[in-house]
């Protein structure tokens, strides 16, 4: 061969590339944990109330994370005395006690002190109206707060957003569909892998299974990759939390923070994933109000997920999808130290279907007067947040 | 795999539906070189004003010096000057022009087969004078002819200024030409090579350096340049005068004897034989049957390089359908494109797609070497590459997760072709980008 190429760009150098493949990377490198807020013109729009939204993805097992130790079929689905091993049980001596019903599971030691400072509300047994069991479906029903999925093409958080002037930031690639429907929503992400990257190479490896070719080149590579990286994650909800910290600091930043987590589809060997995912939950938590620093006194958090999870394991030690789960309400004006739930019960012939933790409580009650704690809208404009929904519960909030 | 699957995914670029082409996917390929879709190649820039844009780039950039372009060192362009930002511009323009083109085509076969030409007689920005080059030789040179008779699409390919400034026949001077001799200047065999190595016979024809070196003699004086207006002209100035010799047969000094000669490699015996195998190897599968190259060299010679018949006995045999042929393993750019079209996805953010093209890599635009890009699966799969593609698939799931419903789609677009393992790890992702992500990381979909 002849040719000696001299390498000159056509569209783009391989560093350009990069640049333009990682997009908002190279600006987060750049760039302070602040970025430049317009005045808002909508005086509304000055509220001292935050609110921070975490969404967690793949529904989170609401039995592992507020187990229902008082409850006399709970030893017997969850109780087992094998301890923190992978038969997917936990200790019962390292919980940390709620109430003579409720405990949390030892990885939540935030949400612990928030709890005994009646700065935490848990709330249990609570769904959204979905009654099957897709995490489709039930997360396009969560975030766009209608009755059925697919009927509501906005989000109830942009709904709510509407007309208020009030910036909001979803620390995602793409805007979720909560937020869909807002004018001053906007994204924000460091770049680089999504929060969840980990949880597809495991699944991406599992998918390749038998095909030798890809499941061989792909183990390589992700044994260069922790090489290279430790553990290879990118930013990571912790990182996430305290940048949405920081953003709801500012005096012209947003009032309203969207955050996500996956990898709560906790199908198999779930002790030992629970036993990673809680602890970065909790941490995160923790960040995010040390960020928000004096604001914090202002701010609701609303932690959600799709749904629940079976009540008793499967032969995996893992637990499959369920229905009825947990959702959290933290900040500095709940009225907490409580947990809501009109507890259903887990005996056999109390659970839904003969298997999952029968819901009792539609999470449209909780949203409600988080959404009317931070936008103070009228009954109407409620009812365009969450057409059909339920009245919400009452006394969430200290005054 | 079924022939619906092979018909959408193999020779295609990735149907959303196989219901259409269920019916009979043989015919729905064969249509397709019956009326290839047009493309439409209004507003963007032909290569006379290519030449004369990067001109003025390359003057900016190297100040008085002549624009001796191969010797314009990396990345040192300078600052970005408005002819520059131009000259980004319309590669931008005629790359986004072809992607639209290939995700949105009603004949997506044709289009491969388009882009296969293109690939074998590939042409590269890999010196400074070919900046923006590439784009205008597959629509002026590739598209017109794809459809036509080989020797036109050869000679158009060959004589068209991308060609002869990337190989070098622009700077070649026959040594006793007028201009050879006053000018010291000399013969650059490298056009010569590539004609008969990689455009015609292959390289085990059994053409020998004598050959080469008459070829190159051959070709002198078929030049492009500013004098020329940026078109490609045969200048006597620079021709070697005399007879050449060439795998044996004589030719005539004169700008005739290239049509001559181009007409004579056309019908060579191994010419049939080496675009039969590139093609069976594209198209069906990296090591295609023997009994399958045979039939499609053979139609080729009896159809004098008739490429619309060469189509139809590769199309329509039955080796091609095989059920057991092994699936290639897609390019990155063939994989980022068949994404937005399974999906049906319009094409936003070029940047960005190249970045990521780029990042699995294939630099588009600048393929490294005059061979084009490979064709075997080898070539392609790495654990860094096929990493790369993982996370490409899982900011593109994230990007576009509300664009398709991937459980619905995966079922249309492979029927019964999707495997177990694939349909279980979408069915059970936990959010529907992820599930995106799954689908487009499927060994299914980064195979063809």
């Amino acid at each position: 061969m002849h040719h000696v190429p001299s390498d000159l760009p056509l569209f783009l150098t391989r560093r350009e590339g990069l640049r333009a493949l990682w997009g908002a990377a190279a600006i987060a490198c750049a760039m302070p944990a602040r970025l430049a807020f317009a005045a808002p013109s909508n005086p509304r729009a000055n509220s001292p109330q935050r609110l921070v939204v975490v969404l967690l993805r793949g529904a989170l097992d609401g039995l592992a994370a507020v187990p229902a130790t008082g409850d006399p079929a709970w030893a017997h689905l969850r109780g087992h005395a094998t301890a923190d091993t992978d038969a997917g049980a936990i200790a019962q001596a390292s919980l940390l006690p709620l109430d003579t019903t409720f405990a949390l599971h030892p990885a939540l030691k935030t949400l612990h002190q928030w709890y005994l400072q009646k700065e935490l509300v848990v709330v249990h047994a609570v769904a959204s109206p979905y009654r099957e069991r897709s995490h489709f479906d039930a997360q396009q029903l969560l975030e766009s707060g209608g009755d059925r999925p697919f009927v509501q093409t906005t989000g109830w958080l942009g709904r709510a957003l509407q007309n208020t002037g009030q910036p909001a930031m979803a620390l995602t690639a793409a805007m979720p569909l909560a937020l869909r429907g807002a004018d001053g929503a906007s994204t924000w992400t460091p770049g680089g892998h999504t929060t969840n990257h980990q949880d597809l190479m495991l699944r991406v490896a599992q998918m390749y299974g038998d095909d030798v070719p890809l499941a061989n080149a792909l183990s390589q590579a992700m044994g260069q990759q922790q090489m290279a990286m430790g553990a290879g994650e990118g930013p990571g909800l912790m990182g996430l939390a305290h940048q949405a910290g920081k953003f709801l600091s500012e005096p012209q930043g947003p009032r309203v923070a969207w955050l996500e987590a996956g990898g709560w589809d906790t199908h198999t060997q779930q002790a030992g994933r629970l036993g990673r995912l809680l602890p970065s939950l909790d941490e995160a938590l923790a960040t995010l109000r040390s960020a928000l620093g004096q604001h914090w006194a202002t701010t609701s958090v609303l932690v959600m997920t799709e749904f629940g999870r079976s009540a008793a394991l499967n032969g995996s030690g893992g637990t499959d999808h369920g229905t009825g789960g947990v959702a959290f309400l933290a900040g500095g004006e709940v009225a907490g130290g409580r947990v809501v739930a009109d507890w259903p019960g887990l005996a056999r012939e109390h659970l839904l279907d003969g298997r999952d933790l029968k819901p009792t409580l539609d999470i449209r009650r909780l949203i409600g007067p988080v959404v009317q704690r931070q936008f103070a809208l009228s009954t109407s404009g409620l009812g365009r947040v969450l057409p059909g929904a339920p009245v919400g519960l009452l006394d969430m909030y200290q005054t | 795999m079924q022939p619906a699957t092979i018909a959408s995914h193999r020779f295609g670029f990735s149907e959303n539906s196989q219901q259409l082409l269920r019916v009979d996917p043989r015919a729905w390929v064969l249509e397709q070189f019956k009326r290839p879709a047009a493309f439409d190649a209004s507003g963007l820039i032909d290569s006379a004003q290519a030449l004369l844009l990067t001109r003025q780039v390359l003057k900016a950039a190297l100040g008085a010096q002549p624009p001796e372009s191969d010797k314009v060192p990396k990345d040192e362009l300078g600052p970005m000057t408005p002819s520059r930002k131009e000259l980004r511009q319309t590669n931008i323009h005629s790359l986004v022009r072809r992607w639209q083109h290939t995700i949105q085509t009603p004949t997506p076969v044709a289009e491969r087969w388009v882009q296969f030409w293109s690939n074998h007689f590939c042409v590269a920005a890999t010196k400074g004078t070919m900046l923006a080059m590439v784009g205008p030789h597959e629509y002026e040179a590739i598209r017109p002819h794809a459809f036509g008779r080989y020797k036109d699409l050869l000679r158009a390919a060959t004589l068209h200024p991308s060609m002869l400034i990337y190989l070098d026949n622009a700077q070649s001077f026959g040594p006793q030409s007028r201009a050879g001799t006053r000018r010291e200047k000399g013969l650059n065999e490298n056009l010569a090579r590539e004609l008969l190595e990689l455009h015609t016979l292959g390289a085990h024809a059994g053409f020998t350096q004598f050959d080469v070196t008459q070829t190159a003699m051959l070709l002198t004086g078929w030049t492009v340049g500013l004098q020329t207006g940026g078109k490609s002209e045969f200048v006597p100035a620079l021709h070697q005068p005399g007879n050449k010799v060439i795998l044996g047969k004589t030719y005539p000094e004169g700008p005739q004897a290239l049509d001559t000669l181009l007409n004579d490699l056309s019908r060579h015996p191994a010419c049939a034989t080496f675009m039969a195998a590139k093609l069976c190897r594209h198209f069906v599968t990296d090591n295609p049957s023997p009994v399958l190259i045979q039939a499609v060299a053979q139609r080729f010679t009896q159809s004098d390089g008739d490429l619309v018949d060469t189509a139809k006995a590769l199309f329509s045999h039955d080796a091609a359908w095989a059920a057991d042929n092994p699936p290639k393993f897609k390019r990155p750019e063939e994989l980022v494109i068949s994404a937005h079209r399974m999906i049906k996805l319009p094409l936003r953010a070029i940047e960005q797609n190249v970045g990521a093209v780029l990042a699995m890599g294939q630099s588009l635009g600048r393929t490294p070497s005059p061979q084009g890009w490979p064709d075997r699966s080898e070539e392609w799969l790495s654990p860094d590459s096929l990493l790369k593609r993982v996370q490409w698939a899982d900011r593109f799931g994230e990007a576009h997760r509300e664009s398709t419903d991937p459980r619905s789609l995966m079922h249309l677009a492979f029927a019964q072709d999707l495997s177990t393992p694939t349909a279980q790890a979408i069915e059970r992702a936990e959010s529907a980008a992820q599930a995106l992500a799954l689908a487009l990381a499927s060994p299914e979909f980064l195979r063809r």
